[in-house]
């Protein structure tokens, strides 16, 4: 059996189509993906999560630093419990502050994270107990209108 | 009233049977994959048919694919001032969903009918019987080569369907319109996962190659041994294949993009 056209152009098809694939993986998609080394996880527990998603960013003056694993419902608490992963190179002290914010004004919510000023650092597995929850639109606007009434209703007795 | 019935139980069981038999016959496609193997030429010779003179089509559509979108992509966004998510647009569209399925059509229509005609053709002429009466498997010989063919070459073939249309995307974006070039890429890189969308969109063509392949060589081998039996083996092929893609798409989009 000898090699004949065909095989060059078999040869030919499946080396474009793995540089295809290669071009999606590399130039695309970026294959080192969040770049994300050594994770370790945290967790936290927050009164509402809004619309918080399982992947979604974990960042720390806006540098992504981790993503969120899972989203659970503690009944103990009556709280959600969040855990995340947080890059293994980076370190957060005990008092770091977990904020839920979103990202424009339509954007995808994530976790902020606010470091402390304390020494100690958070150790993997550890829950950050200072965290602030998920704005929701219709308790600001309840909020703002409660204040309004109660501006125009003391006006008059003056 | 009793006639409906009884044509519609035949329809049932007829279609049940059918399925049995097309079960039976990919097993025994894989049964005889490691005899097949063993004469690679064949499988090359496969790959060529369905494969390399499937890349015109694939490319060309893929191109003009990429530049639709490039142009609905931006007509929309521009109403939201977002021209810059353009890349992301083109990207998640082309990796999830278009490139795996509309690849798949095409190569349901360009190569999956013309394995069905070959094999029904050879059925025909009465070729398989000679092969089994000379101790030569059909399955070994012409079908298993064939299939993994189409298997192969299925999730190459959309992965430049959506390498094209991305190049599609920018040339309209980037070049025609002038939407920032570092603003293209770097969204797109930020919104595009590998294992998320690069690898269940590959997962999704490889899936779909399986399907379009095995009903190609089944149509084929399954055909009434006529003229007109051939006609309506290829008419299959193209219309289940179609079926196939979409249903299966469906089955594995709800699977892998639960908004999570």
């Amino acid at each position: 059996m000898s090699r004949t056209t065909l095989d060059l152009w078999v040869g030919v098809f499946v080396a474009i189509g793995i540089a295809a694939l290669l071009f999606l993986a590399l130039k695309v998609g970026s294959i080192s993906g969040s770049g994300i080394q050594s994770p370790y996880t945290l967790s936290a527990h927050f009164d509402n999560i809004g619309g918080l998603k399982v992947r979604a960013p974990v960042k720390s003056a806006g540098v992504l630093v981790g993503r969120v694993e899972e989203i659970r419902y503690n009944n103990e608490r009556f709280q959600a419990e969040v855990v995340f992963t947080v890059d293994g190179r980076y370190k957060f002290p005990v008092d770091t502050f977990a904020n839920i914010l979103t990202s424009g004004l339509l954007g995808e919510q994530y976790i902020g994270l606010d470091p402390g000023g304390e020494e100690k650092s958070l150790a993997p597995g550890e829950v950050i107990k200072k965290t602030q929850s998920a704005v929701v639109l219709e308790k600001l606007i309840s909020q703002f209108m409660f204040d309004k009434a109660a501006d125009s209703g003391s006006a008059p007795a003056k | 009233m009793g006639g409906v019935l009884r044509r519609l139980g035949a329809m049932v069981v007829n279609g049940v049977w059918q399925l049995g038999f097309a079960a039976r016959f990919f097993w025994l496609i894989l049964v005889y994959s490691g005899q097949s193997f063993t004469r690679l030429h064949l499988t090359i010779r496969e790959l060529y048919f369905s494969g390399v003179l499937s890349l015109l089509i694939i490319l060309v559509s893929g191109l003009f694919v990429g530049l639709v979108l490039g142009l609905q992509g931006y007509e929309i966004l521009q109403r939201y001032g977002s021209t810059d998510a353009m890349g992301t647009m083109v990207a998640l569209s082309l990796l999830r969903e278009l490139g795996p399925v509309v690849a798949g059509l095409l190569f349901a229509s360009r190569a999956g009918s013309a394995v069905t005609a070959e094999i029904g053709l050879m059925k025909v002429t009465e070729q398989l019987k000679a092969m089994d009466m000379m101790a030569v498997s059909p399955i070994a010989r012409v079908v298993a080569p064939r299939f993994w063919g189409g298997v192969i070459s299925m999730p190459l073939l959309a992965a430049l369907f959506s390498a094209m249309g991305i190049f599609g995307g920018w040339l309209i974006g980037v070049v025609f319109i002038g939407v920032d070039d570092g603003a293209f890429w770097s969204q797109m890189q930020a919104a595009v996962d590998f294992r998320y969308d690069v690898l269940n969109g590959v997962f999704k063509s490889f899936v779909f190659g399986v399907a379009v392949a095995l009903i190609a060589v089944f149509e084929g081998y399954d055909c009434v041994p006529t003229a007109e039996g051939v006609s309506r083996a290829i008419t299959r092929t193209v219309v289940s294949s179609a079926l196939a893609i979409l249903a299966l798409d469906f089955v594995m989009t709800s699977f892998m993009f639960r908004g999570l």
